[in-house]
């Protein structure tokens, strides 16, 4: 059978969700072999075992990480001439689309961005223009390169026991240009990743930047905040949360909206969500358009009562 | 400096956007069309670069690749400011991806002889983002992509990165391609100074011809994607909306998702 190239997508040895569900798609196109860039490569193997990885390829060479995305491209370059891989599968966020953009270059290989599900072929499903339509395609040339959406897949446990294989590449002075000088990591909420979060509960700026009904209502339900751009740009909360166009797409089990009017650039990050829920104190609200459920009224009364008896039933 | 915007005309997201029944390509032609909007944050970092300096000769062009219509981009670019405009059209780019407008950039961008590339963050069509890391490994240049702020200190270009995980300093130096979010800055409206102004402003169109191309390496026949399939959305049928009047919203929002079993 094929091999079927994953980038791990990790944090110091901790693998995220994405990559148990790139794995679970790669076993429909091949033999997943894990890229693993970075250190933490023993911690994160029992996981990349779970979903099947037949091989773990660990890369270590500092250089990797000192430097933006072009020295990632190019050991992804190297691994691949040595794996032949039939398809190359990395998770579809700014730091992978950009590696998977500079790989297709390298290859000479047809690039598909942002799929939502890929089968075997591969045959890929996108969701484009603001979730307004479905697109299957295929890469018709060299190696196809996929970037793969969190949730396009359940993950499926196929227990395997991978080798760890070391690979030294080497990284041309050219690729070692952009520097990361200063990194302040995010403070961690407790909460859900937008993007895997099966629900979140966003507010816009109906909110009147008052996210305390927000957060309290997305915790009782378990869920990931969100926020629209008009509560971004006014500073009630910070960009890394906003969905939409220019911010996340998201697609969990439930998106709640409050004071959100459903502008076509918010709807582009949320439409394509399994049930819509909105609370918007005007029943001409275009969000209402979406929604399978829906509520005209102040999100102030309306979220503080609906957490106390969300929290109520739930004890 | 030589800053060049590389700027898309994108079909307009508020009207009816589609795809073309014979070949599943989007439409560009028989819709309306204007600047990609954030590729406008491009052109105001351009700009704001350019004032910033020393009044050398520091020049901004708007490059845009696409069907005649897409004179309206770079026009707009003019309108705000820029200096010059360069238009590449040609029968033959029609159905082009990514990886064939990222070469037919580049070899423009070459022939500019481009100190500072600068791009918008995305289309507002296409949306996958990934031209200008294709440009920068076209050109072997450093790219600094998605900056929410730029600053431009001699030769050395910095921005902030506002990440899914941490906010990043990072910097390269000129020349460069450089991307900005739609947090950099707050484009500026064309001016009726402005918009007389661009009536007199240089612009060029090249063919594919003018760039050493074949009509080959570019357009539909060199697209390495195909699309099979393209299905409209079917509408979200119609939900259940109830007021909150009477004071019991909240209830019947807490009975739905106990309904739908997301408690
Ligand atoms: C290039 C571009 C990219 C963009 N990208 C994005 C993006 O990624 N994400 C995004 O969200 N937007 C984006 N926008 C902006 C978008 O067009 C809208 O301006 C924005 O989504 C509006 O946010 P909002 O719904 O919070 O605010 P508004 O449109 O002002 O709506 C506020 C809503 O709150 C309701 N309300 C007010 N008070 C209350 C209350 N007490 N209780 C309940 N309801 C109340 C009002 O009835 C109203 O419907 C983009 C725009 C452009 C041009």
């Amino acid at each position: 059978m094929s091999n079927v190239l994953v980038l791990v997508d990790h944090s110091a040895g901790t693998v995220r969700k994405t990559t148990a569900e790139l794995l679970t798609i790669a076993r429909r196109l091949g033999e997943p072999v894990a890229v693993f860039i970075g250190d933490g490569v023993q911690d994160a193997l029992p996981a990349l075992g779970q979903y099947g990885a037949t091989k773990v390829i660990a890369l270590t060479n500092p250089d990797l990480s000192q430097y933006l995305v072009a020295p990632k491209a190019e050991a992804l370059q190297q691994v691949a001439a040595k794996i032949e891989p039939s398809a190359i599968l990395i998770s579809s966020n700014a730091e992978g689309k950009e590696i998977a953009a500079r790989l297709a270059v390298k290859l000479d290989s047809g690039l598909i961005t942002d799929a939502v599900d890929v089968q075997a072929g591969p045959v890929t499903t996108q969701s484009v223009f603001a979730g307004n339509f479905t697109v299957q395609s295929k890469i018709t040339h060299g190696t196809p390169i996929i970037t793969v959406k969190p949730n396009a897949a359940t993950p499926e446990a196929a227990e395997t026991s991978p080798e760890v294989e070391e690979f030294d590449v080497t990284i041309s002075d050219a690729a070692k240009t952009a520097r990361i000088t200063d990194s302040k990591p995010r403070e961690a909420t407790g909460r859900p990743e937008l993007t895997e979060a099966a629900i979140i509960v966003s507010g816009g700026r109906g909110t009147g930047g008052d996210f305390g009904p927000i957060e309290a209502f997305a915790d009782s339900l378990g869920a990931a905040v969100g926020a629209s751009r008009a509560a971004v740009d006014s500073g009630w909360y910070p960009h890394a949360y906003q969905v939409g166009q220019t911010g996340k797409t998201v697609s969990p089990q439930l998106y709640v909206a409050a004071g959100i009017s459903g502008a076509i650039q918010h709807r582009a990050g949320m439409q394509t969500s399994k049930t819509i829920v909105a609370v918007n104190k005007d029943p001409e609200a275009p969000i209402f358009e979406l929604v399978d459920f829906g509520v005209v009224g102040d999100l102030h009364k309306v979220l503080p009562t609906a957490t106390e008896e969300v929290t109520k039933r739930k004890s | 400096m030589k800053i060049v915007v590389c700027a898309k005309f994108v079909p307009d997201a508020t009207a009816d956007r589609r795809f073309r029944s014979e070949d599943n390509t989007v439409d560009r032609a028989g819709v309306d069309g204007l600047l990609s909007e954030l590729d406008e944050y491009a052109v105001e970092t351009a700009l704001t670069v350019k004032e910033a300096g020393d009044g050398g000769d520091d020049a901004v062009t708007i490059l845009t690749v696409g069907p005649e219509q897409a004179a309206d981009a770079v026009k707009k670019g003019l309108q705000m400011g820029a200096d010059a405009g360069v238009h590449v059209v040609d029968d033959a780019i029609h159905g082009s991806d990514a990886v064939a407008t990222s070469l037919i950039l580049s070899k423009a961008l070459a022939k500019l002889e481009a100190d500072l590339v600068v791009f918008g963050m995305g289309s507002t069509d296409g949306g996958m983002g990934v031209v200008p890391a294709m440009v920068s490994e076209r050109l072997g240049l450093p790219a600094v992509t998605l900056g929410s702020e730029v600053t431009v200190d001699g030769q050395t270009v910095r921005i902030r990165r506002d990440g899914d995980t941490a906010s990043e300093t990072i910097e390269g130096t000129l020349p460069l391609v450089l991307s900005v979010s739609d947090q950099a800055n707050e484009p500026r409206y064309p001016s009726f100074k402005g918009i007389m102004a661009a009536k007199k402003k240089p612009v060029e169109t090249w063919s594919l011809a003018d760039l050493e191309l074949t009509p080959e390496q570019v357009g539909g026949s060199s697209a390495w994607t195909e699309v099979v399939e393209v299905t409209a959305r079917p509408p979200r049928s119609a939900g259940t909306i109830v007021t909150d009047e009477d004071g019991s919203g909240a209830a019947g929002l807490v009975e739905f998702l106990s309904t739908n079993k997301f408690l």
